[in-house]
């Protein structure tokens, strides 16, 4: 039996302002219902007016957070287990944090260091090597919490969670689409597991923004280049759903990124290669499909080199004849 | 080659009423050309002292007068990104009197009444520091506590807009709490910050003392207030999260010592400290210190602490000003707190002992000790 494809995920910047949603959804040929994810949004989740006025009215909202709340307070004592899960995720973040930040601070100094090029470059590399396997082993730690929790509440067949997923199954069942709006991208991730929407929209196309895209990746990457306290250092949240292996997805890039600073986006790309990062300013759009993205429209592509290039145009190769 | 200054432009042609007012008309004052900045008073008067509150500086300074005229004039050199309080001290005929420059409309007002501001090359106001018509406002409540330790308390609660029972939140208790909304615009910061999600949702107990020279020197009573009455309760009336990380205590000059004592009298129930200012006197022979008697017990408290140091929180920001005579005090500080383990960020500003030097700094401090969702909101 061949296993069907999976439908289109397209990836888009910022819908605040001036929205490219719609164009997506026309090019896709999307003519159905769309079911519409704000649960980034948090309590102003039910604020979806402008949304689904874009979408030209033919969208229900799945209520993830709100849901959440109901959810927990039908189940007291998940709520309780959940919060607690929370508090140690804060935790293990706080600590991630701090040994990030040592070995940034290392990093930094290798590279001001005067050394013979091969010495120097030995010894960046292991920095390198070491900041990718801190992410790495922050990234299993999480993935393990989570994993532990799902089977000690056996979240799959608890009826509290069985319900509402059985609901949103229902309501999927009359859509063509899922659009997952951005937002607090924690909190999303959350809801988004809690309720299990990875299967749930395996056949579905997904169309997510901002923090949506971020949260249907594989790697959820936290990044400000300038934070009010000072420089600022990506990190790693949490898995995403997972639904586009393989990319590290940066909204926001024009308030968030400086790409004209070649050191830093050079540091970024290789941390995590092979990943391909991928800054989405706002309007902008691309379209992944059986491992393949094409209708790239404004996305940038980070490259090794320290250059954030239009995904698709190839670097051009320097020749020093 | 130098450009000459605006007065000496002045002084160098022929004087009369006429230049002298053109020179006065649409200038600000002091007039700031690089480094060089010009104090201008214009009146009668026998002599007139500019009286700063610039540590390292003279602080006392005579202007000049423009002979043949009523202008009177001193020129310093004033690094860039500094702020100066000051103001003129007037003599004449037998009496003296301090006063606000009354050509330069900028004010700080402090306890104590107002100074004149003089910011240099290079300052500017902190566009957070203003009220922003999109922000979201928080409210602020009274508070009235019968302390067991201390008697009736009073001050005022915080509540971040959208504020809802069912989330929780970390809390921020701030010594000097009415000064610090007064003079340091704390509610405005607060709702910019917030709305700018530099800092999280929080509330914030601004309290107040009666007798802050006894009670923040280092008072049991004080310590035990805050952390065995007032969060207990405010843990009962509200959900705050249950963990060190989010509790901060916080304050400037008497205040910074009153935190910082109270985070040393309960470690680890502090999580996170802001001292300001922190009047940490202390002495390295002998009980004695330069700075009077009301210091003596802080001198014993930082002197105790300087013997045997240790972690009191988990990480700890501390500001000074380099015009401050502090400054020698709180740079001693840091390497101390620093090797006890805690996580110390340590900032100096060019600015003074006052309100608005510990504003500034609020962004900075506030966002490092308890960074607010930016790292996770992708709207």
């Amino acid at each position: 039996m061949t296993k069907t494809p999976r439908p289109a995920v397209v990836l888009l910047g910022a819908q605040r302002f001036d929205p490219s949603l719609g164009a997506a959804v026309s090019e896709l040929g999307v003519t159905g219902r769309i079911a519409t994810i704000t649960a980034g949004w948090q309590e102003r989740e039910p604020e979806d007016e402008e949304l689904s006025a874009h979408l030209g009215g033919r969208t229900v909202n799945l209520r993830l957070h709100a849901r959440g709340d109901e959810l927990f307070r039908e189940d007291p004592a998940l709520r309780d287990a959940h919060r607690e899960r929370q508090a140690s995720l804060r935790h293990r973040q706080d600590f991630y944090r701090i040994r990030l930040e040592h070995e940034l601070e290392a990093d930094r100094m290798i590279r001001g260091r005067a050394a013979p090029p091969e010495i120097l470059a030995e010894q960046v590399q292991a920095s390198l090597d070491g900041i990718r396997e801190l992410d790495q082993w922050h990234l299993r730690l999480c993935a393990r919490i989570r994993t532990e929790f799902e089977a000690r509440w056996d979240l799959a067949n608890r009826p509290s969670v069985v319900r509402h997923r059985r609901e949103l199954a229902e309501v999927l069942a009359g859509c063509d689409a899922v659009a997952i709006a951005g937002g607090h991208v924690a909190t999303l991730v959350n809801r988004l597991v809690l309720f299990g929407v990875a299967e749930l929209v395996q056949h579905h196309t997904v169309f997510a923004w901002s923090a949506g895209a971020m949260a249907i990746s594989d790697r959820v990457v936290l990044f400000h280049d300038s934070p009010p306290q000072g420089p600022g250092a990506s990190e790693i949240l949490d898995a995403g759903l997972g639904l586009i292996p393989g990319v590290v997805v940066l909204p926001e890039p024009e308030r968030r990124l400086h790409l004209d600073r070649k050191d830093r986006v050079q540091r970024l790309v290789r941390r995590f290669e092979p990943a391909t990062c991928l800054a989405l300013p706002a309007r902008s759009r691309i379209t992944w499909r059986d491992g393949v993205f094409s209708s790239a429209h404004d996305v940038l592509q980070l490259r090794p080199s320290g250059r954030a290039l239009p995904f698709g145009v190839r670097p051009r190769r320097v020749s020093w004849s | 080659m130098t450009a000459r200054l605006a007065i000496h432009k002045l002084i160098d042609g022929r004087l009369d009423a006429a230049r002298v007012q053109a020179f006065l008309n649409g200038r600000k004052f002091p007039i700031v050309e690089g480094t060089s900045v010009t104090f201008v008073w214009v009146g009668h008067a026998d002599n007139v002292q500019l009286r700063h509150w610039i540590y390292g500086l003279e602080s006392s300074n005579a202007l000049v007068r423009v002979a043949g005229t009523d202008l009177w004039y001193l020129t310093l050199e004033i690094p860039h990104n500094s702020r100066v309080e000051y103001k003129y001290e007037i003599h004449r005929g037998g009496h003296s009197g301090w006063i606000e420059d009354p050509l330069n409309p900028n004010r700080a007002r402090d306890p104590f009444g107002a100074n004149s501001v003089l910011q240099s090359e290079g300052y500017e106001d902190p566009t957070w520091t203003n009220p922003d018509p999109v922000t979201r406002p928080g409210v602020l409540e009274p508070f009235v506590f019968d302390s067991n330790a201390l008697g009736r308390r009073t001050g005022q609660l915080y509540l971040p807009a959208r504020f809802r029972r069912s989330r929780q939140y970390p809390l921020l208790v701030v010594h000097d709490g009415s000064d610090y909304l007064k003079y340091a615009g704390m509610k405005t910061v607060l709702d910019n910050l917030i709305h700018r999600l530099e800092i999280p949702d929080m509330i914030v107990a601004f309290t107040d003392s009666p007798d802050r020279l006894q009670e923040y020197a280092n008072d049991e009573r004080h310590a035990r207030y805050l952390t065995e009455e007032l969060v207990p309760d405010l843990a009962k009336r509200f959900p705050l999260y249950d963990q060190a990380q989010a509790r901060c205590i916080m304050g400037a000059s008497f205040g910074a010592v009153a935190a910082m004592s109270t985070a040393y009298r309960f470690p680890g129930f502090w999580g996170r400290l802001l001292v300001q200012s922190g009047s940490f006197a202390f002495t390295d022979i002998g009980k004695r210190n330069r700075r009077g008697p009301l210091f003596d017990r802080v001198v014993e408290f930082v002197n105790q602490y300087r013997a045997q140091p240790r972690a009191v929180s988990e990480r700890v920001f501390v500001s000074c000003g380099v015009y401050e005579s502090l400054i020698y005090e709180n740079r001693s500080m840091v390497p101390l707190l620093s090797a006890t383990g805690m996580e110390v960020r340590f900032v100096e500003a060019r600015d003074g002992h006052n309100w608005e030097n510990w504003r500034d700094r609020l962004r900075e401090g506030m966002s490092w000790l308890m960074p607010g969702p930016l790292m996770f909101i992708y709207e």
